[in-house]
């Protein structure tokens, strides 16, 4: 007998989701839709409305184990993709993972393997992109920086930046989803928070010195005979270049203003 | 002077070097320390040449004693001259680090003085970086030919990557173009970090700790379009070159004119599709098991610029094909055009599952426009696919045809507008 559809509510957290996922493979139901309490939304599907259960997302978290090892890192980073209905493809990812086993790894020409491959691809393609394009700037000693990606890229940043600087207090934060990394020296001295506002004020003389220093040997460095700004853009869409100091001709703030849309 | 001013100078000084990477090597960052490097190097931004920028590519100083004829900052050329201090490097370096601004430092120098004078000055500049600073991330150092070998063994024990370039691609341009270097002085060093580097591995594999020296290998680069040599030429220079030197990379640079003593026509343009294409062949003997003969022979010394080389290959040798995709082994998929080492790997990977169609293939991201006349899935080529020798030939021409087109077609005005 097919399961009963319905449409699920949680609370946009991880362990929201997984909770999700051990409930309706307790009740037999099958998802159709997801959204969060804040949604404005009507379904004529019966809501199901799920509390948080640790326990239960934990159970669910561990038995990722058993898709191997490419099938769990799909499993989790689904989640951090800006694909459109992520929890949806998701559920139907781990559907199938459960019924394959390792095997959904390899299992690359499906579709709902395939299109939850490319979202994830495309994170881990941004996340490695803005390993390179963030710019930091110096505040009183500590580091602040911004970045607008389309998926949420700070939890795949956070050992990469903590690794490279562990002696240094920095801010990381992401415009798109108002969170932002804050690491301080020392062992996990590290967390990702929910931010409402940022800003920083004005920049310091030396900071200055520094962006206009860069900017001089960005200039500098390419060879006018060979200009060529199609590659320049293939290899860094200008997506990137709102935040990047090279680009900036007269910001004198710790960091550029909010554009408005 | 200004550090700005001096900046400005020795990045302009340093600019023709095309090495700009910062892989070959993981180390992840140590409390206590700043830096870490990636095994598959990251950019940090790019230039208005599409070149990524990923080091600081400076020099220590452009004073030279050296007057070789294809290089900028040759003793008779000029130009304004500077020489930063290792303290003021290092400052800079950190500056730019702690902002995310670069992964590292790229350290050459004009030759001042002597050939040990200019090294231990860099020497000076790595050891304040690595063990004051405590720096851990990438550095690439260019190792001065004619240094004394004790020297060279010191730079490479503080930088990651080491380089000796070859500059021009046999010994009679050499004796052309740059009087003052000799093949041998070049590839002396050459032969020393290639031992160094193979000697560090073998004690590290007995000492955990014992030093590393270039433990992210070394690399070289060559100037490609100012003298006659063919592309054969090139290809089996470099292949030696992996082979005797186990080198990471060579380099090609498309000639920029910048002396008045190497003529050049009026309107000479950098051979920039020459340089793609070499470095085309070359991805194809790092990573795709191809050696310089088959690439090119005596009848064939230059590669076709209508085409990748790889094309150009296949097309030669059309009794290769067509590949059966579920069942070829690596090898034979590398040699497909349209497949690279991701496509093949994603191939192994997915048939194990079942068997691949061409829609399945569509999906793993191959690319068929080139790749369909050369494949079979379970026996049958691409439905609707009809190809005669000729006719493949122009067909494959024509894909590329666009991103090789010439000037940008403009719009036809009714008026005359004479000016």
């Amino acid at each position: 007998m097919s399961w009963t559809q319905i449409s699920c509510q949680y609370d946009g957290s991880y362990s929201g989701f997984l909770s999700c996922v051990f409930d309706c493979y307790v009740n037999r139901e099958e998802p159709v839709e997801f959204h969060t309490p804040g949604d404005m939304c009507c379904s004529l599907y019966p809501l199901r409305a799920v509390a948080t259960d640790e326990e239960h997302a934990m159970r669910v978290y561990r038995s990722f184990a058993r898709f191997g090892g490419e099938g769990a890192r799909l499993a989790v980073r689904t989640f951090l993709t800006c694909l459109p209905d992520r929890e949806l493809w998701l559920w139907r990812f781990l559907r199938l993972a459960y019924d394959q086993g390792p095997k959904i790894g390899r299992n690359l020409t499906d579709p709902t393997v395939d299109r939850v491959r490319k979202a994830v691809w495309h994170l881990e393609h941004e996340a490695h992109m803005y390993k390179g394009f963030t710019r930091f700037s110096e505040f009183d000693g500590v580091l602040a920086g911004e970045i607008e990606p389309k998926n949420r890229v700070l939890p795949l940043l956070r050992p990469h930046f903590c690794s490279r600087y562990p002696q240094e207090s920095f801010v990381l934060h992401d415009r798109t989803h108002h969170e932002a990394l804050f690491h301080r020296p020392g062992l996990h001295g590290w967390t990702i928070l929910p931010v409402e506002d940022f800003s920083l004020g004005q920049a310091g003389a030396e900071e200055l010195d520094y962006r206009k220093l860069w900017r001089a040997f960005y200039d500098t460095i390419a060879i006018e005979g060979r200009y060529n700004p199609k590659c320049r853009m293939t290899h860094m869409p200008k997506r990137y270049w709102a935040m990047m100091t090279e680009f900036q001709k007269d910001w004198e703030t710790a960091l550029p203003e909010v554009r408005e849309r | 002077m200004e550090l700005l001013d001096k900046l400005n100078i020795l990045a302009d000084a340093a600019k023709y070097d095309a090495a700009c990477t910062s892989s070959g090597l993981d180390r992840s960052g140590r409390p206590g320390t700043i830096g870490s490097t990636t095994l598959a190097g990251c950019c940090h931004s790019f230039s208005a040449d599409g070149r990524c920028i990923s080091l600081l590519k400076v020099l220590q100083t452009n004073f030279c004693v050296y007057d070789c004829q294809y290089c900028v900052n040759r003793r008779s050329n000029d130009v304004p001259r500077a020489a930063f201090t290792p303290e003021e490097l290092c400052e800079l370096t950190m500056g730019f680090y702690r902002r995310n601004y670069i992964e590292g430092l790229f350290l050459s120098s004009a030759v001042i003085r002597d050939p040990d004078y200019t090294t231990e000055l860099m020497i000076k500049t790595l050891r304040i970086l690595r063990e004051e600073r405590r720096f851990g991330g990438y550095i690439h150092a260019k190792a001065i030919p004619g240094a004394d070998p004790r020297l060279t063994r010191r730079l490479g024990l503080l930088a990651d990557r080491l380089s000796v370039n070859i500059e021009l691609p046999s010994s009679a341009s050499l004796a052309l173009l740059a009087p003052d270097k000799k093949k041998e002085a070049i590839l002396t060093p050459m032969g020393q970090i290639s031992e160094g580097i193979a000697a560090s591995r073998q004690e590290l594999a007995v000492y955990r700790h014992a030093p590393r020296f270039a433990p992210a290998g070394q690399s070289t680069q060559m100037i490609v379009g100012a003298t006659p040599e063919s592309d054969r030429h090139i290809l089996t220079l470099t292949q030696a070159l992996y082979d005797r030197y186990q080198l990471k990379r060579v380099f090609y640079s498309a000639y920029m004119p910048v002396s008045p003593l190497v003529p050049v026509p009026e309107d000479y343009q950098p051979p920039l599709l020459r340089e793609h294409r070499l470095y085309q062949a070359d991805w194809l003997l790092r990573y795709y098991h191809f050696r310089a003969e088959e690439i090119l022979d005596e009848s064939q010394p230059d590669l076709d610029p209508r085409m990748d080389p790889k094309c150009c290959w296949a097309l030669r040798h059309l009794e290769f094909f067509p590949v059966e995709v579920n069942r070829a082994d690596y090898e034979a998929l590398l040699r497909v055009p349209g497949l690279g080492v991701r496509s093949a790997r994603r191939i192994l990977r997915a048939r194990r599952v079942g068997p691949l169609s061409f829609e399945g293939l569509k999906r793993l991201g191959v690319v068929l426009k080139r790749a369909q006349y050369f494949l079979t899935c379970s026996g049958r080529m691409m439905t609707g696919l009809r190809v005669s020798e000729d006719g493949l030939l122009r067909h494959l021409v024509s894909l590329e045809a666009p991103a090789l087109a010439g000037p940008a077609p403009e719009q036809l005005s009714l008026f005359d507008s004479a000016v």
